[in-house]
């Protein structure tokens, strides 16, 4: 009956939802404003009813009820039960449900904070929002619900594929979805700016919070699904240029372009039609995530013709939201007012330069996710485009916008001295070249551009923290003053500093563990030892073993650093007992200074030894751990006094002026 | 057990996780200890072609990671042709020859790659020229030279004038 409840409350959802679209929105177009206040009413319901749904469905998993066709497709009843829970988002019924149910919980959210909105543009943001409910949750009613049933039901599920089994991926998708769908808040508001066509500083202040959270989420999302498929996949690998890796990544540098020019918004003013257009630009690549992995497009074109019913109607949707999105925009965009001007060398222009990288890099990452499938539908022909044509366009545009970075939080609003910050971040840059020298001196071997990177990216990293010492006024006043200046940066600073530092961070583990990463792939028989970075590994052997629901080959390894023993890993083989897949466990050693990551491999015939696969990721955390830095900068951010929802105070100018170098 | 099935088109797939009817995994990843040339020179050139090399019965994963035999198979082909002396364009032709050019990982620049290649720089020029027009250079040199005194600023309504007038007052 739950189930039924569950249904049911998903179809009232989709009724309500068509009520927020249509009842609100011609509130505002005929000015009723008792019309426009069932917005919030409306998107509370939507979220409650969501809520119903999404937990009808969970408990469905939870007791294993497989006569349900999507809990007997996907579940198993001997699954852990954190498994069975996430398994309800691990499909792509469940995860539809999710989705929608995200999007009703920043539509509540907006409808709860947003009463200081001024009455219109809240409704019409929610109207569109809660259109795009509408449409997502009549695809699913037609083609993806996940509350049919079977009439005869299994004795048991099919199960989760079990390299899903893991905590990392359990809550990679919501947090991936959160960013997803947080990018729709920007959008809304975008549409319901153009649909008034006016906008204006609050505007911006009202969506950069929400850009914010979704921002940071998608960017958890991605490094957690990094994150897994490091230890997961089984070698080491981290990023893959894959297409849906891809799709997830374009949003992401387009959100983050948008965070930037909303703040020139927000500030200045200015960049009004720009940012309007990220806004729409972020989410349609979020539709087009949504799109990209769910109709089958990507395995290959013919694969989406044979199936073509969730494709199209995702594809429909897509055309809908974009197209009348970018149309409504070609028609209204004129009308909105620029603000005020500025210097190349200034804020502003150092954002635009962040703007017109990040563009460029999210254009280049589309046209090459994109181009071998347009290629092939319009011609036939079959192209690949792989790693190396994403490392040969997206790094050339990384240089200069790493290089650029630390220069943006230093130049003052409307005009600043380049040569001034120039000079400040001589230190920086000398301390990069200091890593340079240190990299070169510690690796003998790997390309020539690694050391360079290193010391971009160690000058990215102490360039912001030279910010904050330069807002602090340290050098230049007395130590109490110094931390007094220090607890009275507004959190925002905190915030941008601690993120460009993660970025840097970031850099100096990927450039590191490309670079200089150590690899062999040997036999081994028990009591065999190896060296691989200054470790000592002894191979004891291998064992089977029983876990709750696979059976494993467990390997062992002694490790030891400088004859003192370090730890024991045990890389092992895995099949699950449903579905019977085999994976791969990797036994790794984390360490400041890298990874040990062993990989136990096929038994060989001949001789009773293993193929035993060995690696050394130098500084491989640093990539997790500037995503994690860069997450919590956001949320130090969003704490900030002035972003806070719906603060109404508006910083004055002035203090921008005061930061200005004295000349 | 050797590897039966690719694993890294299924990773696209979970890393949204979405869809999970997925074919078999398999732990040992890509180059085999028997395949490893003697010369390390040569295996590093190897190992540099085989990450630009498409593993044909995957999804999207060079011959470097991939398990499957036909990867295998190709990482021999790739050290055997190193081996007679072939210089790295020859080997990468040599394959391109028999199983064409959707095998190039970085697809070969011609009439039906330019956009391709030519886009981020279309973009990036685009993207450029629409950030002079913000910046509107006509006026920049002039409005840097006014900001200064303050005047750049559009002027007031008397609306706005009257919010500031409150604003100051309060602070």
């Amino acid at each position: 009956m739950i189930v039924e409840f569950g249904h049911f409350a998903l179809v009232l959802a989709v009724v309500v939802a068509l009520f927020q679209t249509v009842v609100p929105l011609w509130g505002s177009l005929t000015k009723q404003p008792r019309l426009m206040e069932t917005a919030k009413p409306a998107a509370i319901l939507q979220f409650v009813l969501l809520c119903f749904s999404f937990a009808a469905l969970t408990y469905a998993y939870v007791v294993s009820d497989f006569s349900v066709a999507n809990v007997a497709a996907n579940s198993h009843s001997t699954k852990p039960l954190i498994y069975r829970i996430s398994g309800v988002w691990g499909n792509h019924e469940g995860s539809l449900l999710l989705w929608v149910l995200i999007l009703a919980l920043f539509g509540s959210a907006v409808a709860i904070f947003g009463n200081e909105l001024p009455q219109t543009l809240r409704a019409n943001v929610l109207s569109v929002q809660a259109s795009i409910a509408l449409a997502f949750g009549i695809f699913m009613l037609a083609t993806s619900n996940p509350f049919l049933r079977l009439e005869n039901p299994p004795l048991d599920g099919r199960g989760l594929n079990p390299i899903l089994q893991d905590p990392a991926l359990a809550l990679h998708p919501p947090f991936l979805y959160a960013g997803y769908v947080g990018f729709s808040i920007a959008f809304s508001f975008a549409i319901a700016a153009l649909i008034e066509g006016r906008i204006n500083a609050a505007w911006a202040r009202w969506v950069r919070p929400w850009t914010l959270a979704a921002w940071m989420c998608l960017t958890l999302g991605i490094a957690m699904g990094s994150w897994w498929a490091y230890y997961e996949l089984g070698w080491g690998g981290w990023w893959f240029w894959d297409p849906v890796e891809n799709a997830s990544f374009m949003p992401w540098l387009a959100g983050t372009a948008l965070l930037h020019s909303a703040l020139v918004m927000e500030k200045r003013e200015t960049l009004k039609v720009w940012t309007i257009l990220l806004a729409i630009l972020t989410f349609s690549l979020s539709l087009m995530g949504t799109f990209l992995v769910r109709s089958g497009v990507l395995t290959s074109v013919h694969a989406f013709a044979v199936d073509p019913e969730r494709g199209v109607a995702i594809l429909l949707i897509m055309t809908i939201f974009v197209g009348g999105g970018l149309a409504l925009f070609a028609l209204r965009a004129g009308e909105l007012r620029q603000g005020g001007l500025f210097a190349p060398i200034s804020r502003e222009g150092a954002l635009v330069l962040n703007n017109v990288l990040l563009t460029t890099a999210t254009a280049t990452v589309l046209v090459g996710t994109l181009y071998p499938l347009l290629l092939e539908g319009l011609t036939g022909a079959k192209i690949s485009v792989g790693p190396p044509f994403f490392n040969m366009t997206f790094i050339p545009l990384m240089v200069p916008l790493l290089i650029a970075l630390p220069f943006g939080p230093f130049l003052p609003w409307k005009r600043g001295d380049l040569q001034g910050v120039a000079q400040r971040l001589i230190i920086a840059a000398l301390i990069g070249l200091v890593a340079m020298v240190a990299t070169m001196a510690v690796a003998s071997r790997g390309p020539w551009l690694a050391p360079i990177m290193m010391a971009i990216g160690v000058y990215v990293m102490v360039g912001a923290l030279q910010e904050l010492a330069f807002r602090a006024k340290v050098g230049s006043a007395g130590r109490e003053e110094v931390l007094r200046r220090l607890w009275n940066l507004p959190r925002s600073v905190y915030g941008t500093a601690l993120a460009h530092f993660g970025v840097g961070l970031m850099v100096i583990g990927i450039v590191a563990t490309s670079a200089y990463r150590i690899e062999t792939v040997l036999v081994m028989k028990p009591g065999d030892k190896v060296d691989i970075a200054n470790y000592e590994l002894t191979f004891k052997g291998v064992a089977p073993f029983r876990g709750p629901n696979y059976r494993e080959q467990v390997a062992t390894f002694d490790v030891s650093r400088d004859g003192v023993p370090l730890t024991t890993l045990s890389p092992s083989k895995r099949v699950y007992d449903a579905p019977p897949q085999p994976t791969s466990e990797a036994g790794i050693h984390a360490a400041w200074r890298g990874d040990l990551y062993t990989v136990l491999g096929d038994a060989q015939v001949e001789d009773g030894g293993y193929a035993i696969r060995l690696y050394f990721n130098p500084l491989v955390r640093f990539i997790w751990l500037g995503a994690l830095l860069m997450f919590i900068a956001g949320g130090i951010s969003l704490s900030d006094r002035r972003l806070r929802v719906g603060a109404p105070r508006r910083k004055s100018r002035q203090p921008a002026v005061a930061v200005a170098p004295a000349e | 057990m050797q590897a039966l099935a690719p694993k890294h088109w299924l990773y696209p797939l979970l890393a949204i996780a979405v869809l999970l009817f997925a074919a078999g995994t398999d732990s040992v990843r890509a180059v085999q200890p028997d395949e490893v040339l003697k010369d390390s020179e040569l295996e590093t050139r190897a190992r540099q072609l085989s990450l630009e090399l498409r593993c044909l019965v995957c999804q999207n994963q060079s011959i470097d990671d991939s398990d499957a035999p036909l990867a295998r198979d190709l990482r021999l082909l790739v050290r055997e042709r190193l081996k007679n002396g072939d210089s790295d364009s020859e080997v990468l032709d040599f394959i391109v020859s028999r199983y064409g050019e959707f095998v190039l990982l970085k697809p070969p620049f011609g009439w039906h790659t330019l956009l391709l290649w030519f886009t981020p720089l279309l973009v990036l020029f685009g993207a450029i020229w629409l950030a002079r027009s913000v910046m509107n250079p006509g006026r920049t040199a002039a409005a840097a030279a006014a900001n200064g005194a303050g005047a750049a600023e559009p002027a007031l309504s008397p609306d706005e004038e009257a919010k500031l007038k409150r604003i100051l007052d309060k602070g």
